[in-house]
């Protein structure tokens, strides 16, 4: 009977892993696809279709575009959430549970919304849509997040810090440049990376605030709109291979250091 | 006498609608080892707060150095805080720490290196100059907090809790060691603590507060032999309180009407009407009282109980009072013994309020 049991969470967690894996594990097998459509038998393995992704300036260029768009959004909405969980640590009452409830809410938007608004917005000012309309909607987007994880880390312990270092005669910008952000660096790190990766998946408001210039979750869309192509398997697995070197490099960033210290 | 290195006038301080320090004046002497103790909840780390510039006073002003410092802020005051956690930076190498405050005040580099190694080799940790603090002990870490708060030269330094984290051996040892170097470098220290053996080997001037005044202050040895508040004669370890009443001063000597009979005390400073005296368990003695010695009358041992270091006496008196009694171990006393009780008058305190 135990037995029996065993297998059947065994397999259960096959059938699991399976769901959640298998597209991923289909979509980078058939990137390796030697014939012209991404569809069984495997004629693979080749590197075919990776070559003529990166020979095709169309996708380096759009994959450069993501990647200023991210490093540039994410350095603005790291920045911008710091200043605001330092500013909101010293808030007490209900003022400042105001503020802060305001800040992290459009966590709950949809980036259809946003997107929707931003679109309105930038109309309406005279902001052409380009990349810096993209890296605008993106720091909206990342900025509660980047705040929420900030904020979080900013215990008594650091206010104690602060206390010492301005008790030593340190001004405000250097408690902040040279005791509060090094201390709080694993937690900076991982929001950047955290805003880095949530920017180079980010289809919705790059689709609808870009015209000619456009980022690369933009030009997949526009490829696979003329049916499936092993080209498209070979970006996706590109693109995932880079996000997942990310995560990695978060891990490393806020538990090695942990690991460090004790 | 010279010019008082602090002096609070009037202070006060509330946190919304609670008062937490009312209407304090205290001076400091240059060169003096201060020594807050109360309970929690009594207003001493407010007191410290304000002194350090990391609260603003309701009401009062504070003098520093001769200096209005009431609004000013910390970085401004000759203040330095040892916190209670040391808030040493985790990231900085303990050199660096040491430093840190001579950085912010334009010391060049070469120059603050060597006073954050002198000041280093003061409190014993020179060869922990390139360590980071999570590398030393909990006892190593407090001495970094203390170099790099006393590398700045305060005319003030204050300490919040500063052996609270520390083990009751260590304590002991770093209590001596903090006291030795307060000697050395001859600042004014302001030491916040609960712990009233750490407040008595250190204390040049002891404070005694409660509910947000100063119940007591002065000698430590005067504050407890002869407490002069109740809080006092029973916050710091534990004493004998007698119901008791002054019928006449007469020049220095106080006639005091008690329930063990009529004594004499040389308390220039009394006044007619009710008081309590106090006696510590240590300074009360078996045998009848001879000349000079205050009689506390007869009684019957109730109990006697050995503690190690000591032998723990209870005496109920024929007038129907306990009285506690620590003794030699090897005094030979046993339950149910009849005996008579007396104290050195220098040991016996009048509490009038």
């Amino acid at each position: 009977m135990k037995r029996l049991l065993d297998l059947a969470a065994g397999l259960y967690a096959l059938v699991a892993y399976g769901f959640i894996y298998l597209p991923i594990a289909v979509l980078v097998l058939f990137s390796f696809q030697a014939s012209r459509f991404p569809l069984p038998p495997f004629t693979g393995p080749s590197l075919r279709w990776y070559g003529e992704v990166l020979g095709d300036s169309k996708f380096t260029g759009a994959m450069l575009n993501s990647v200023v768009v991210g490093f540039v959004s994410s350095a603005a909405a790291v920045l911008l959430g710091f200043l605001a969980a330092y500013g909101c640590a010293r808030m007490k009452g209900r003022f400042g549970s105001a503020v802060r409830a305001l800040l992290i809410a459009p966590l709950s938007v949809s980036y259809l919304i946003i997107g929707m608004g931003l679109v309105v917005l930038f109309n309406w000012t005279g902001i052409p849509k380009s990349l810096l309309a993209v890296g605008i909607g993106h720091v909206v987007i990342n900025l509660p997040l980047c705040f929420a994880i900030l904020y979080s880390q900013m215990s008594d312990n650091i206010i104690r810090l602060e206390q010492a270092a301005r008790d030593l005669g340190a001004r405000e910008w250097q408690v902040l440049a040279l005791v509060v952000a090094p201390v709080l660096w694993p937690a900076l790190l991982a929001s950047f990376v955290l805003s880095l990766t949530l920017s180079w998946d980010e289809f919705l408001i790059a689709f609808l605030l870009t015209r000619f210039e456009t980022t690369l979750p933009v030009e997949i869309w526009t490829l696979l709109r003329s049916g499936l192509n092993p080209k498209a398997n070979a970006i996706g697995s590109l693109v995932f291979g880079i996000s997942i070197l990310m995560v990695v490099l978060a891990e490393l960033a806020i538990f090695g250091k942990g690991r460090k210290k004790s | 006498m010279s010019a008082p290195v602090v002096s609070i006038r009037n202070l006060s301080h509330a946190f919304g609608q609670l008062t937490v320090l009312h209407e304090l004046s205290l001076d400091i002497k240059p060169g003096e080892y201060v020594v807050l103790l109360g309970p929690s909840g009594s207003g001493k780390t407010t007191l410290l707060s304000i002194l350090g510039g990391f609260l603003e006073p309701s009401a009062g002003r504070v003098l520093i150095d001769g200096r209005d410092c009431t609004r000013m802020p910390p970085a401004k005051r000759p203040t330095t805080t040892v916190f209670q956690d040391y808030a040493l930076f985790p990231h900085m190498s303990v050199g660096a720490n040491v430093a840190f405050g001579l950085r912010m005040n334009g010391i060049a580099k070469a120059e603050r290196v060597d006073l954050a190694r002198g000041t280093l080799a003061l409190v014993g940790l020179e060869q922990a100059f390139d360590k980071k603090p999570h590398q030393l002990s909990g006892g190593q870490r407090q001495r970094v907090a203390l170099a790099r708060a006393l590398v700045m030269k305060p005319k003030l330094l204050l300490l919040d809790e500063p052996l609270g984290a520390l083990d009751l051996g260590l304590r002991r040892q770093m209590q001596d060691e903090l006291k030795a170097i307060q000697k050395r470098v001859g600042t004014a220290f302001v030491h916040v603590t609960h712990d009233q053996e750490e407040a008595m080997a250190l204390a040049d001037l002891l404070l005694v507060m409660q509910d947000g005044r100063i119940v007591d202050q002065g000698d430590p040895e005067r504050v407890y032999t002869q407490p002069s508040s109740r809080f006092s004669a029973t916050f710091m370890g534990e004493n004998t309180l007698v119901d008791a009443e002054v019928v006449e001063v007469a020049g220095s000597t106080a006639t005091v009407r008690t329930a063990f009979g009529t004594l004499k005390l040389d308390r220039p400073q009394a006044r007619p009407g009710k008081a309590v005296l106090t006696v510590r368990p240590e300074n009360m003695r078996l045998g009848t009282a001879h000349s000079g010695k205050v009689s506390f009358g007869d009684g019957t041992v109730a109990e006697s109980v050995f503690q190690g270091s000591y032998r723990k006496a209870v005496v109920r008196t024929d007038s129907r009072q306990e009285i506690v009694l620590k003794l030699a171990v090897d005094q030979p006393i046993s339950k149910g013994e009849r005996v008579a009780l007396h104290a050195d008058p220098r040991h016996v305190g009048l509490l009038q309020e």
